[in-house]
């Protein structure tokens, strides 16, 4: 199928999402059961990948800057920026949307082969509403509360990995962070995990719901929707910096 | 009454469904029977609507066309069916229990302990009790045809769709299987049509027989013809199986030996 094929496709997905549910409460408890699926499962791996990243960035940052002239502050600047500019909102995304797009694409995969799908159509329920609007609604609720925080996880990081190899006390590293932050910044980095959350979900639905055919194809939809959406974030990474910066 | 004409469907350049047609008849066992591959799943999937077909019609209570109308009728017409699908198509995150009340939480607005009484009463009419709490990979194919068939029959549908709810079963549970969808037609008085390729659930319960051959239509009658029929295809069909064959030679020795006499 060309481009033109799976874009037409989506917003035909997305368009049928706007129906009246059958029962507001069941869609309500969904949504809930979705956001702690997508949120509080996804809080371990955030943990892990913010601790890391915030570390990185600040040793590599102390790394580059070693002229005597430039106050050991600026690192913490540097450090801060970048995690909340990029690191926080795109590279964390970036995994989480391993992790939380193969979810979805496998799990409406797997209902479509096995005719779940059908079965709630001949319920007379309208399936692409029930089963992917609640999934769009969480992660675009719960991925910027996880970039969130990311953002604060990789900042302490940071600043204690700073302290305990010795390139920048916990004071110069928060002195720097606070000196130069621009607070259009975190509005920024919620508007690109908005838009990224939405991506995740939605694309890895429209991949998930339209699979055809075996237990095979499940695995290819789970592996195209996490590629395709991590193009899509990337792209519209750049998109949004050069919109909005 | 379940009416349909010239109903036509392709994939591709592939053609599935040739011109059919046939009436299912109104509380009644109306059985679609072929070989694997001949169509009958497309069939039925076209006649609850879940494949769109290319031309023809098919027409519920003798007045609404099912193709003609539009989503909010259609999604109407659905609460009145209940199918259960060749895989059992249980969701598979979901208790035995919860399966079977979810379109009761959809659609109704009973109390819990109503709902609770009425999947019950479902899981009884099934034969599966203390199975309530099970998940569906925990149960054995029989036990998932016939949380199914409860999950189907739950909202007291009009119509009941089963594609080959005896496939991968042994030939004791299939007999049950056939029993109950028999039994569960006629207390409630549904219209029920079933996909099989067994020829015990055709002599069992098919007061309807339609047979499907590369999809096209080859014969319909009742069972009680199906072993006269002097369609070819049909006859090689039924007469694959040694022992249907040898009942067939045993009648004809029969009635051959009366006329002697
Ligand atoms: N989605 C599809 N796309 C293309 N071809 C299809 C599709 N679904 C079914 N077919 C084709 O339609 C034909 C009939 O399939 P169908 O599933 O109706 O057979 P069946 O009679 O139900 O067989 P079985 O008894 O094995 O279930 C097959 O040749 C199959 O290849
Ligand atoms: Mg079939």
């Amino acid at each position: 199928m060309t481009f033109l094929n799976h874009f037409g496709r989506y917003v035909l997905l997305l368009k049928s999402l706007w129906v009246r549910p059958e029962k507001t409460s069941i869609y309500w408890r969904e949504i809930a059961r979705q956001m702690v699926e997508i949120g509080v499962g996804s809080v371990g791996i955030v943990v892990i990948v913010s601790c890391f990243l915030g570390a990185v960035v600040t040793v590599q940052t102390a790394y580059q800057l070693t002229s005597p002239l430039i106050s050991k502050s600026i690192i913490g600047s540097i450090a801060a920026n970048s995690i909340i500019l990029e690191l926080a909102p795109t590279v964390t995304v970036l995994i989480l949307a391993g992790k939380i797009g193969s979810n979805i694409a496998s799990e409406l995969g797997t209902m479509r082969i096995s005719e779940q799908i059908d079965a709630l159509e001949i319920m007379g329920v309208h399936s692409s509403a029930y089963l992917v609007l609640p999934k769009i609604v969480a992660s675009t609720i719960m991925i910027p509360l996880l970039v969130i925080v990311s953002a604060f996880l990789s900042i302490f990081s940071g600043m204690w990995v700073g302290e305990f190899t010795g390139v920048v006390s916990k004071q110069d590293f928060m002195t720097g962070a606070i000196q130069y932050w621009i607070p259009f910044m975190a509005n920024f980095a919620l508007i690109k995990a908005i838009t990224f959350g939405f991506i995740i979900s939605s694309v890895s639905s429209y991949f998930g719901y339209y699979t055809e055919g075996g237990a095979l194809e499940v695995g290819r939809s789970a592996t195209r929707a996490v590629v395709v959406c991590c193009v899509l974030i990337l792209f519209f990474d750049y998109i949004l910096a050069q919109l909005l910066l | 009454m379940i009416e349909v004409k010239d109903l036509n469907k392709s994939f591709g350049s592939k053609q599935i469904l040739k011109a059919i047609s046939a009436s299912f008849e109104e509380g009644k066992c109306n059985l679609i029977i072929g070989a694997s591959g001949s169509g009958k799943t497309v069939l039925m999937k076209s006649i609850v609507g879940l494949i769109k077909v290319n031309s023809g019609s098919i027409i519920y209570n003798n007045d609404t066309d099912f193709l003609k109308i539009d989503d909010a009728g259609r999604k109407e017409l659905r609460k009145q069916i209940g199918m259960l699908f060749q895989g059992s198509a249980l969701f598979d995150s979901l208790t035995v229990e919860k399966n079977v009340i979810f379109p009761l939480n959809m659609f109704t607005n009973m109390t819990y302990k109503e709902k609770m009484n009425r999947v019950n009463e479902c899981l009884d009419r099934v034969n599966l009790k203390e199975a309530n709490k099970l998940f569906p990979n925990e149960l054995s194919g029989g036990m998932k045809k016939r949380v199914g068939i409860a999950r189907a029959i739950v909202m007291n549908p009009k119509y009941l769709f089963c594609d080959e709810p005896n496939s991968g079963l042994d030939p004791q549970t299939s007999i049950v299987i056939d029993k109950l969808i028999k039994d569960i037609t006629d207390d409630y008085k549904i219209t029920t049509i079933v996909n099989t390729h067994d020829m015990n659930s055709v002599m069992e319960i098919g007061d309807y027989v339609l047979f499907l051959y590369n999809g096209e239509k080859y014969w319909e009658g009742h069972r009680n013809e199906i072993m006269n029929a002097s369609n070819h295809q049909l006859n090689d069909f039924i007469f694959a199986g040694r022992f249907f064959r040898e009942i067939k030679e045993q009648n004809n020795k029969r009635l051959s030996d009366e006329k002697n006499n």
